[in-house]
């Protein structure tokens, strides 16, 4: 009746002394979180740093969506910058236009369009994202609805995890490719930038830069709650069991493609809401921010942090996001070799993530480590 | 007509580099199940190789001719030691090896960068390959595209008959049949192992050799081509020559013919569609190995 | 066909040319415990991954229950197939190696559950799963994770996984290769016992011969892809027909079996118990 020589992944402890210890520790360490982004963070940091801040605190939320969909799913999603991406341009098309109707002049097209268009009317799929109810909705349900597709069509015949991998690469590669091509509607290379006002507020004004820093956290925390409870229901195990031995699955009459579909929705989900919150927290959508690089770039916080353990992808991708940010305008080639090297060591040396250092250590090679990754064999 | 013939003759000229790339892939990819990110890092190998040794000999022709050998043999060290220090001990999780080899792949672009410098190089090519040869009236085929075209056909045969009827292809075709039984049989795996990630690897250095011939080589130019050649892979089915050769063609073909009627973005998401339509029919790929083991 | 068990008819299975199963007429009934045997490449393995859908096959596969008439299964998809209440082993045990005992029987008895279920985490231990614990006597390891189990108690946990979904079709391939003796009576008493509901048809593929006689209250026959005799163990063992197949096989592989009354191991090698029995 011990747990403690479960594996790592295994949720749910079922020993009453540390289901008192789940109980207390889930929401105290929920609490301090909040504390700690919600109280101390604006407190303490300026303007600029909670600025920074926010931007990283959007790829945690990414990191969110790739620890439910990688970590406990094991697809390996190597094109949430595809959903990011979405989610961000569908915000960007709506700032842009409420821009440039605040100008006054009727039926005024954004500026870039003015720069690079035929100068003729605004493109039809441009138009519904005028209305701010259909923009918000979209820059979920439009990631979600693409990765409903892909996964279906993906996950319905048998195709191998490595194909999803590398077809989820490729989505990435062909929607950045595609936008680029656009410049007279997408803005192409430049992406979409220089906004003024998110929903009737100046962006300029810090105030209102810090009230995007709150969305963003309560954000954040929100998505992390839902994700943990995904993660200790029944789903939650449902979605290991397909992750050990898909096939195992359908003998016993559930449709595995449906459990991987959940998941990869809902974490394009998240990536979408992320990719939104981003473009008025820093202020540009384009496609350096959602192509192969970047997207794969989502799944190193994770795999640093631990891409079993919700907190440890959440702290991961933060971690990476800071490192990135310092090193890489200083010293950009040391970045790339350190990033490089993250990508070895914590992928093919410590599986678990920072998360799992302490397990390991504990375990001190005791154990085999049963779990590390069986089901993507197949 | 005149149109068509011509796109049809670039999409094969593309399908011939992409097959090229896609042949070390079925090696490493198809027949070992390693997902090598880095193997576009192999092919920036190979071109840069050439690139040197245009440096110290002088025709061009000459040059191109010795970097074919040295590019493989340059490339398959790379690939060699990667498999040696890394994908060895990754072999029972493909999907980590993947994100493995990335990092790698940025470490090996940002020692290009810092080795030749950021900026592309352009190569001379031969003059017996700079100009066209007329075969009909307003069709002309380029002498380098034709090179490559001959060039990867004639890896092509090569590699299949180092398959078929040396003791190495024996072996190699052994392991990925039933690694087991190969082992208890007195073949040393792990050895096959790393000459299958030799000639692979080499095999993407020539692949480099062949590209200088379209356009100018920078530390990204493997990256490029990486994820298309993965995708060649995919449709070819696991482990089949034929299906990477087909595929290749007909991708590059379907590219070339998309993007003259569109745009070349425009022709990207359309062959990505069609790829994951034909999944849908064929979900291991175009040939594929019948067993029975689950899943 | 209303309650009639398992019907199958005509059925064929052909992988690139080469025909695994050729025109197999089965009838298993509710109640029974049918043996499939026949010699390695007989195509048993292969008819039972055409009745649970996961190889293509034409002809007919009709189960039928006392609450739902004969459904055809042919061309259903896998997870369709289980919800029937058609479940199976496999020949090397199954089970989701990260998840702990509990858990996965809990998968097992869940299929028919609804989306807010599945969202909520489980309260406790539901009253089937713990029968199954009991049943398969794995109550005091439900907390370690399935992967650590032995050989043994995995392929129990598997049986528990089929007890969970309430099957009345079980498909067993080989459930008691690699077993010790005692656990080989166990399971045998098991099946015997989740037989007698007259609800539950019951299919083992077995090549363990002492197992097939001591438990078997039917057997088939299967040779090249073909039924070649069907009727009770004695009967079988009677059949002109086997004892060519078996004993021409015989003679080739092992001199010294001429007068075997059964069909002796039909792996090349029998195991001692199977030849010590034939002597």
């Amino acid at each position: 009746m011990t747990t403690t020589s479960a594996p790592t992944t295994t949720p749910a402890p079922e020993t009453a002394s540390e289901r008192a210890f789940d109980r207390f520790r889930v929401p105290g360490g929920f609490a301090l979180g909040a504390v700690l982004l919600l109280a101390v963070a604006p407190l303490a940091l300026s303007d600029f740093r909670l600025a920074l801040l926010a931007k990283y605190l959007c790829w945690a939320m990414v990191a969110v969506g790739v620890s439910l969909a990688w970590g406990r799913g094991g697809l390996l999603v190597l094109g949430q910058g595809v959903f990011f991406g979405l989610g961000g341009y569908a915000m960007a098309m709506h700032l842009k236009l409420a821009d440039a109707a605040d100008t006054g002049v009727p039926g005024a097209l954004p500026d870039f369009m003015q720069l690079y268009g035929t100068g003729e009317a605004l493109p039809w799929w441009w138009a519904p994202f005028a209305n701010p109810v259909f923009a918000l909705a979209a820059t979920v349900l439009l990631p979600m609805a693409v990765a409903a597709l892909l996964g279906f069509f993906v996950f319905r015949r048998r195709v191998r995890s490595a194909y999803f991998a590398i077809l989820s690469q490729a989505l990435a590669a062909a929607l950045a490719i595609w936008l680029v091509g656009q410049q007279a509607t997408t803005g192409g290379t430049n992406g979409l930038t220089d906004f003024q006002g998110f929903f009737g507020y100046d962006l300029d004004d810090p105030a209102n830069q810090r009230t995007v820093y709150f969305i963003i956290a309560v954000s954040l925390l929100l998505l992390m709650a839902a994700a943990r409870q995904l993660f200790v229901s029944r789903y939650g195990e449902l979605l290991v069991a397909v992750r050990n031995s898909e096939e195992r699955v359908r003998f016993l009459g559930y449709n595995p493609a449906n459990v991987k579909l959940v998941a990869y929705v809902v974490a394009a989900g998240m990536a979408g809401l992320a990719g939104a919150l981003f473009v008025p927290a820093v202020g540009i959508i384009s496609p350096a921010l959602i192509g192969v690089v970047p997207s794969i770039g989502f799944v190193i916080g994770a795999a640093v942090g631990g891409r079993g353990s919700l907190v440890g992808a959440v702290l991961g991708a933060i971690a990476v996001a800071w490192a990135q940010s310092t090193l890489s305008d200083a010293f950009p080639a040391a970045w790339t070799y350190l990033q490089g090297l993250l990508f070895v060591l914590a992928v093919g040396f410590l599986p678990g993530g920072l998360a799992s250092l302490g397990a390991v250590v504990r375990r001190n090679r005791s154990r085999t480590r049963t779990g590390t990754r069986s089901g993507e064999a197949a | 007509m005149t149109v068509i013939l011509n796109q049809s003759f670039t999409g094969i000229s593309i399908g011939a580099v992409l097959l090229l790339i896609a042949l070390g892939l079925t090696l490493t990819f198809g027949q070992m199940g390693v997902i090598n990110m880095a193997h576009g890092e192999f092919i920036m190998a190979g071109a840069y190789t050439t690139y040197v040794l245009q440096e110290s000999i002088s025709s061009a022709g000459v040059s191109l001719l010795v970097a074919l050998p040295v590019a493989f043999l340059v490339a398959g060290a790379m690939g060699a030691l990667l498999e040696w220090l890394l994908i060895r001990r990754l072999y029972t999780r493909p999907l980590d090896t993947l994100l493995v080899t990335w990092g790698v792949s940025l470490m090996l672009q940002q020692l290009a960068r810092d080795i030749f410098g950021a900026p592309n190089v352009q190569t001379r090519a031969p003059d017996i390959l700079t100009g066209n040869i007329a075969v009909a009236d307003g069709i002309s085929l380029a002498n380098s595209r034709l090179f490559i075209l001959g060039l990867a056909l004639l890896s092509v045969l090569a590699l299949t008959l180092v398959l078929r009827f040396t003791p190495l292809g024996r072996r190699i075709r052994a392991v990925v049949q039933n690694r087991d039984l190969a082992e208890v049989s007195g073949i040393a795996t792990g050895t096959v192992d790393r000459m299958t990630f030799f000639i692979g690897s080499g095999l993407a250095g020539v692949a480099g050799v062949a590209i200088t011939l379209v356009g100018p080589i920078g530390p990204t130019t493997g990256t490029n081509y990486i994820v298309d050649a993965f995708l060649v892979v995919v449709v070819g089915g696991i482990g089949q020559l034929k299906g990477s050769v087909i595929t290749a063609f007909v991708l590059g073909v379907l590219q070339s013919v998309l993007e003259y009627s569109t745009t070349v973005s425009v022709a990207k998401v359309i062959v990505l569609v069609a790829i994951v339509a034909f999944l849908q029919w064929r979900p291991q790929g175009l040939y594929t190995l019948r067993t029975r083991s689950l899943a | 066909m209303i309650g009639e068990g398992l019907t199958i008819r005509g059925l064929r299975v052909s992988f690139d040319g080469y025909t695994a199963v050729d025109g197999v007429d089965l009838d298993v009934h509710p109640g029974d415990l049918r043996f499939l045997i026949g010699p390695n490449g007989a195509g048993k393995t292969t008819l039972v991954d055409a009745v649970t859908g996961l190889v293509k096959a034409t002809g007919s596969v009709r189960f039928g229950t006392d609450e739902g008439d004969g459904t055809e299964l042919i061309g259903k998809p896998v997870h369709k197939i289980a919800r029937l209440g058609i479940g199976r082993t496999f020949q090397t045990a199954t089970v989701f190696e990260e998840l702990t005992v509990l858990q996965n029987l809990d998968i097992a008895a869940g299929a028919g559950r609804g989306p807010l279920t599945m969202l909520r985490r489980r309260k406790g231990v539901p009253d089937a799963v713990a029968k199954a614990l009991e049943t398969t006597g794995l109550t005091e390891l439900r907390d370690r994770p399935a992967g650590v189990l032995a050989h043994g108690q995995k392929q129990w946990l598997e049986i528990g996984m089929l007890l969970v979904q309430d099957v009345r079709l079980l498909l067993l391939d080989e459930p008691v290769a690699g077993m010790s003796h005692e656990e080989r009576e166990a399971t045998g008493e098991l099946l015997q016992r989740v037989s007698e509901d007259s609800r539950r048809t019951v299919v083992v593929i077995e090549h363990d011969m002492d197992f097939m006689r001591a438990f078997a209250r039917s057997v088939t026959v299967l040779h090249a892809g073909k039924v070649l005799s069907e009727g009770t163990v004695a009967e079988v063992q009677a059949d002109p027909k086997v004892q060519e197949v078996y004993l021409g096989r015989a003679r080739d592989e092992e001199s010294t079996a001429p007068a075997a009354a059964g069909p002796p191991g039909e792996k090349p090698t029998p195991t001692p118990t199977a030849s010590a029995q034939e002597a």
